[in-house]
């Protein structure tokens, strides 16, 4: 039996710039993952739904315009009411290091900052699958 | 998992509850070890959900189209399932999977249910696991469902096999390649949709498929050819027509789930048949190493190997 990791990659809010996004998704494909790439300007509620639907292991958001602080937690709070409590949730993009630990507190598990090599972010992911 | 786990596992995905029909889905596209007992439970022998399978060569538009289809579907009130495969590398298993982000607006509703998948090495432009993931979805209550393949080339025209009704999705600029593409994959649309209606070459791409298509031989009903814009939403009305008249046109519906079951059946007996002889092969031989060094050492042969299973499971039978 084949388990492959899923992770679904999107951005909430209202800022298109995609290169991050596209960039992540497209590295942990090339680690063999199965990458659900939703796109620009989603809403909690869309990702929520089509992380259920996809049935992944992992959701991924990247933001850029300053709104993680209200679109994150959003995101998590709409994934556990639909049944999604086991799916582990990271972030990237701009977003200030004192605004991290309350990312985390809404149940993220990690927070990756410009700069983080593709390479960080798979490990973090094969790490919390194989646990 | 034990006996109750599955049924309620199953009552919940018939119930048609998004989370257990998510995890059936995985469990089937896994081939989780207890996929076919969940089927068993879900199968039901009157249930013939139609079956549309969108295919095309890369770029077509398949997904944007699809995304229009759901939308008029939606408009009638029908629950609309898709199963949608992109490729997986054969060099990481990695993969991609982009169709969705074109039938994003439909997430929020959950009479639209969307699973993308990875083609995991299958070939023929689906997943292996598309069937029974199309099954799982009719047994959560969606009707139709719609298979969306790979971009294909000339040979991938599993879909045929599986849909009630094919689209073969087209667009202009193909030139000299709907030549090329004729043999295999022009042969297997219901519907051909002339796709990007609004781009210039569209003439000279209706002109080629329709030739081709009289060029078929005497007697042949070609296909219907109709021009859309996926994209300025022109000649979908037209499409979701034509797919309801090709669905009817395939049968009422004990013809239609007869057909179904035989499909089925054909490739359960392929599985277990494979599933049996490596038993018997096993159990004769030593498995297939040692089958294999029987053969390299001259002692047997291949196909004194299959007659001698065949003997061996005759045997059993009396």
């Amino acid at each position: 039996m084949e388990r492959k990791i899923r992770v679904l990659v999107a951005k909430p809010g209202l800022d298109g710039h995609d290169r991050g996004a596209k960039y992540i998704a497209r590295a942990l494909r090339d680690a063999g993952m199965e990458v659900i790439y939703t796109g620009i300007r989603q809403t909690p509620d869309a990702i929520a739904s089509a992380a259920i639907q996809e049935d992944v292991d992992f959701v991924g958001l990247s933001l850029l315009s300053g709104a993680h602080n209200h679109l994150f937690p959003e995101v998590a709070r709409l994934l556990r009411e639909k049944g999604g409590e086991d799916i582990v949730l990271f972030g990237g993009g701009v977003i200030p290091e004192e605004d991290i630990p309350g990312l985390e507190e809404a149940g993220f598990r990690a927070i990756f900052t410009p700069g983080t090599p593709a390479s960080e972010v798979i490990e973090f992911v094969e790490k919390e699958f194989s646990e | 998992m034990d006996r109750s786990q599955l049924d309620s596992l199953a009552e919940a995905v018939l119930a048609g509850q998004q989370r257990p029909v998510a995890r059936a889905l995985s469990m089937v596209e896994d081939g989780h070890p207890d996929s076919h007992e969940l089927l068993h439970r879900l199968y039901d022998p009157g249930r013939a959900s139609t079956t549309v399978g969108v295919t095309g060569p890369p770029g077509a538009g398949k997904s944007t189209l699809a995304n229009r289809l759901i939308d008029s579907w939606r408009r009638d009130g029908r629950r609309v399932g898709v199963v949608c495969v992109d490729p997986s590398s054969p060099f990481s298993g990695g993969a991609l999977l982009g169709d969705r982000l074109r039938m994003q607006t439909h997430a929020t509703d959950p009479e639209v249910f969307i699973r993308s998948m990875g083609s995991r090495g299958h070939l023929g432009g689906l997943a292996g696991a598309s069937r029974d993931a199309g099954e799982v979805l009719a047994a959560a209550g969606y009707d139709p469902v719609l298979l969306e393949t790979v971009g294909v080339g000339q040979g991938e025209v599993e879909v045929a096999a599986i849909a009630d009704v094919t689209l073969l999705v087209l667009v202009p600029g193909l030139g000299d390649d709907v030549q090329t593409m004729k043999a295999g994959i022009m042969e297997i649309g219901d519907i051909i949709v002339l796709n990007k209606a609004d781009r210039p070459g569209i003439d000279q791409l209706e002109t080629t498929v329709r030739t081709s298509f009289e060029m078929m031989g005497e007697g042949a009903q070609p296909p219907p050819v109709v021009r859309c814009s996926a994209r300025t939403g022109e000649g979908i009305g037209e499409l979701a027509g034509l797919v309801s008249e090709a669905a009817s046109g395939a049968g009422p519906r004990p013809e239609r789930a007869l057909r179904r079951a035989r499909l089925m059946l054909d490739r359960i007996l392929e599985e277990k048949g494979l599933e049996i002889a490596e038993q018997l092969l096993a159990h004769q031989y030593g498995g297939r190493e040692e089958a294999l060094r029987l053969v390299m050492e001259g002692a047997e042969t291949p196909y004194g190997i299959g007659r001698s299973l065949r003997a061996a499971a005759m045997e059993m039978l009396e």
